[in-house]
């Protein structure tokens, strides 16, 4: 079983409201044969995602932009972002399909600036707090005499 | 989380359909928390084709509603219309919370139809209810 040196920080990152409940609960899913599973699951939504932003990108450059298209890419990057409990991004994205659904371009442009900055911090405190779990010493080894 | 493994040493195989990743993998986890046995697969035709290999073998699908070419509405609809899959329970998830599309599919013969994000309590408590 670890240490966990975690909760304080990642306390702070609910407070910041990066994350929700359902980031708690896929950790609580984490055991002996799954020990990695939500840092699996988050790596999948960062492969995800980036694909999903830059079809984004290519959907508000066209012209005139397709905002059909466009909101489906949002419906699925909201779905995934709500999936592994990214509660601040998909706040951002139902903000950002509210616009599209608007046809407002200039909101779409917007929101889509705010989307890219979440997922970039999002990116960085989640890899902030895998690094920090790894690093933590499990209690058995940590008691083992060394050999 | 409590096990739903059958009395007779088998694993329950639950296959699961959904066209993200991310949900497939969300999904999965989840049910293989349950000590089931999951399939995961990307698509409603990719989901038939292992029916049609392994349908004695599947005790419940749970599908995406929203996926391209077929969705999980028309998936439930071949799976009840099928002769040899129809008995298997199906379970829609959606990440919309659209009545008329719930009823729809709880008329066509889904066992519930579950919103999303998908948490752990969900999966259990459909499980328990339909893979007795």
């Amino acid at each position: 079983m670890f240490i966990y040196t975690t909760p304080v920080y990642r306390l702070s990152l609910a407070l910041q409201g990066f994350l929700d409940e359902q980031f708690y609960q896929l950790e609580e899913l984490q055991d002996e044969s799954s020990p990695n599973f939500v840092e699996e699951v988050v790596t999948l939504f960062f492969r995800d995602s980036s694909r999903l932003m830059a079809n984004i990108d290519q959907a508000l450059e066209q012209c005139p932009p397709d905002f059909h298209r466009l909101d489906k890419f949002l419906h699925r990057l909201k779905g995934s972002a709500s999936s592994i409990g990214a509660g601040k991004m998909k706040n951002e994205c139902a903000g950002f399909r509210e616009f599209c659904s608007e046809e407002n371009l200039e909101g779409c442009l917007r929101s889509f600036q705010k989307v890219k900055k979440e997922h970039t911090i999002l990116r960085q405190k989640l890899e902030n707090y895998f690094q920090l779990l790894r690093q933590v010493v499990p209690v058995d080894k940590a008691t083992r005499s060394g050999s | 989380m409590s096990s739903v493994g059958d009395g007779d040493g088998g694993q329950r195989h639950v296959l699961a359909v959904d066209d993200s990743s991310v949900d497939r993998a969300v999904i999965a986890g989840i049910l293989r928390s349950s000590k089931l046995r999951v399939t995961a697969v990307d698509s409603g035709k990719r989901a038939l084709e292992l029916l049609g290999l392994e349908k004695k073998d599947v005790s419940m699908i749970i599908t995406d509603y929203w996926m391209p070419e077929m969705t999980g509405y028309e998936l439930l609809k071949r799976v009840k219309e099928s002769s040899e899959l129809k008995e298997i329970p199906v379970v829609i998830m959606s990440s919309e919370n659209v009545p008329n599309r719930i009823t729809r599919c709880l008329e066509e013969g889904a066992e519930e139809f579950l919103l999303k994000p998908i948490r752990p309590s969900d999966v259990s408590r459909v499980c328990s209810r339909v893979l007795k």
